[in-house]
């Protein structure tokens, strides 16, 4: 017997309340039900990173964790952190650089770029390579995204010295 | 691919959660954090009846430090060992290791109960309870067990915990003050599973090793405590026993092959890491130099 489960949430600050199969992941959820889709589903176990999001602050792979397992977490996808303006100068910076072509892999790539660039301020090219080693591009061969990162830290620490 | 369907059950505490797997059988799965079930489900490699959810068992997070032993509830992230102040304190080993583990969003989901229960001969922390002479404790309907992790792993992806028994804790006697550790793999890509692996812990007094534990992984289907450490113990290691090490090592590894390395190149990567291990743990550069014995 596979039932539906209820469950509450907060997505991007909102509150949602849905009904959802057990084997439904939290990819999915966001596509399908709330049409979220700049989370996006690329290999679906894990190796790729284009589906990862925030979950209570902490970026995880959205493909690996089951929407009936977010009741009570808050989510941040790649459009709340685009509409509150969180990440403009590091969107700007992936523009300016080059940093994508085709932008399969670009919501994830800014959502785990952003996860380390609150953590560390001064992050090197060997700590940002190795921050975004979980996400694949295959377009960009990586250069052109590392120095969107780097350029984003460096402007970051110029503005609040 | 998406998970065939399958029941859901969240766990309230770790007798609920027992009693449903003793319910349910092998038709049963237990999901933590999910980061190794999760994929399993998703390539339709299996497809539980029931998933039992014990990510709300607040009783199996935590990391304590007890008299000489650190107890690690098995529910506890991969993230949380490596910003562990206890962990980097008592058992640095793990947390050099767990930088290793995948990748930080993967981090912040899989748990430790859930990475030795999985038991992956290529993963890290399989390798680190053995050479960290640790403890497995498991709970079943109607007791509980202690297994030493050096008898818990017996295959690939296999275990001796038993369909209705959930991995609980992990307890490692904390290591001596001179203790020192090492821990390095080869795999091509930052966080993806080892090609060859070694973990080591070892006890250090002046320039001899008094104990050395060193365990290898991704060369069979369990974690390999080398016995060739008994031939660095207690003698001066001079570039003739290092060899002679290095020989009985190649003897007793009988790694296997594919896509990733062949058993010669398995063979001769773990020599390199025994070299750079037996050099670091003694601050004898020199002897890594030989690397290629």
């Amino acid at each position: 017997m596979t039932i539906p489960l209820p469950i509450s949430l907060q997505v991007n600050g909102e509150r949602v309340d849905a009904q959802v199969l057990p084997r439904l992941n939290l990819a999915d959820f966001l596509r399908e039900h709330l049409k979220l889709t700049g989370t996006h589903v690329g290999c679906e176990h894990g190796v790729c990173g284009a589906c990862t999001v925030r979950v209570n602050g902490e970026i995880v792979r959205s493909c690996l964790m089951l929407a009936a397992q977010t009741h009570g977490a808050s989510i941040e996808t790649i459009e709340g952190l685009s509409d509150s303006g969180e990440i403009a100068d590091l969107q700007a910076a992936f523009g300016d650089r080059n940093a994508l072509q085709c932008g399969f892999c670009t919501p994830g790539m800014l959502v785990a770029a952003q996860d380390l660039l609150k953590q560390e301020a001064e992050p090197d090219r060997e700590r940002i390579r190795e921050h975004l080693s979980g996400n694949y591009c295959r377009c960009t061969g990586y250069q052109a995204i590392v120095d969107a990162v780097e350029a984003t830290a460096r402007a970051r620490r110029e503005r609040n010295p | 691919m998406k998970a065939s369907a399958f029941s859901y059950a969240r766990a309230t505490s770790v007798m609920n959660a027992i009693e449903l797997l003793a319910a349910h059988g092998d038709s049963a799965k237990v999901l933590s954090g999910g980061q190794s079930l999760m994929p399993a489900m998703n390539l339709r490699l299996i497809s539980p009846e029931l998933i039992v959810d014990i990510g709300d068992i607040a009783e199996l997070r935590g990391i304590a430090v007890t008299g000489g032993t650190l107890r690690i509830g098995a529910l506890t992230r991969h993230v949380d060992l490596l910003n562990s102040p206890e962990i980097a304190a008592h058992v640095p080993l793990l947390t050099q290791a767990v930088a290793h583990v995948a990748h930080p969003a993967i981090r912040n989901r899989g748990t430790i109960g859930g990475s030795l229960a999985h038991a992956d001969p290529a993963a890290e922390l399989p390798a680190c309870m053995v050479a960290l002479d640790a403890t497995i404790v498991v709970k079943g309907p109607m007791n509980e067990r202690r297994v030493p992790a050096q008898d818990f792993f017996t295959g690939i992806y296999e275990t001796v915990l038993s369909a209705d028994e959930l991995l609980v804790a992990v307890e490692i006697p904390v290591p001596p003050n001179n203790a020192a550790h090492f821990f390095s793999e080869f795999a091509r890509r930052h966080g993806d599973y080892a090609i060859v692996g070694l973990a080591a812990q070892a006890v250090v007094a002046g320039d001899i090793l008094t104990d050395l534990r060193l365990v290898f992984f991704a060369v069979s289907d369990r974690p390999v405590l080398a016995t060739a450490a008994t031939k660095l113990v207690n003698v001066a290691v001079v570039p003739a026993v290092l060899s002679e090490a290095s020989r009985a090592l190649g003897e007793e590894l009988d790694p296997g092959e594919d896509q990733q390395a062949s058993a010669p190149m398995r063979r001769h990567l773990a020599k390199v890491l025994l070299a750079r291990c037996v050099a670091a743990l003694l601050g004898r550069p020199d002897l890594g130099a030989g690397e290629t014995l």
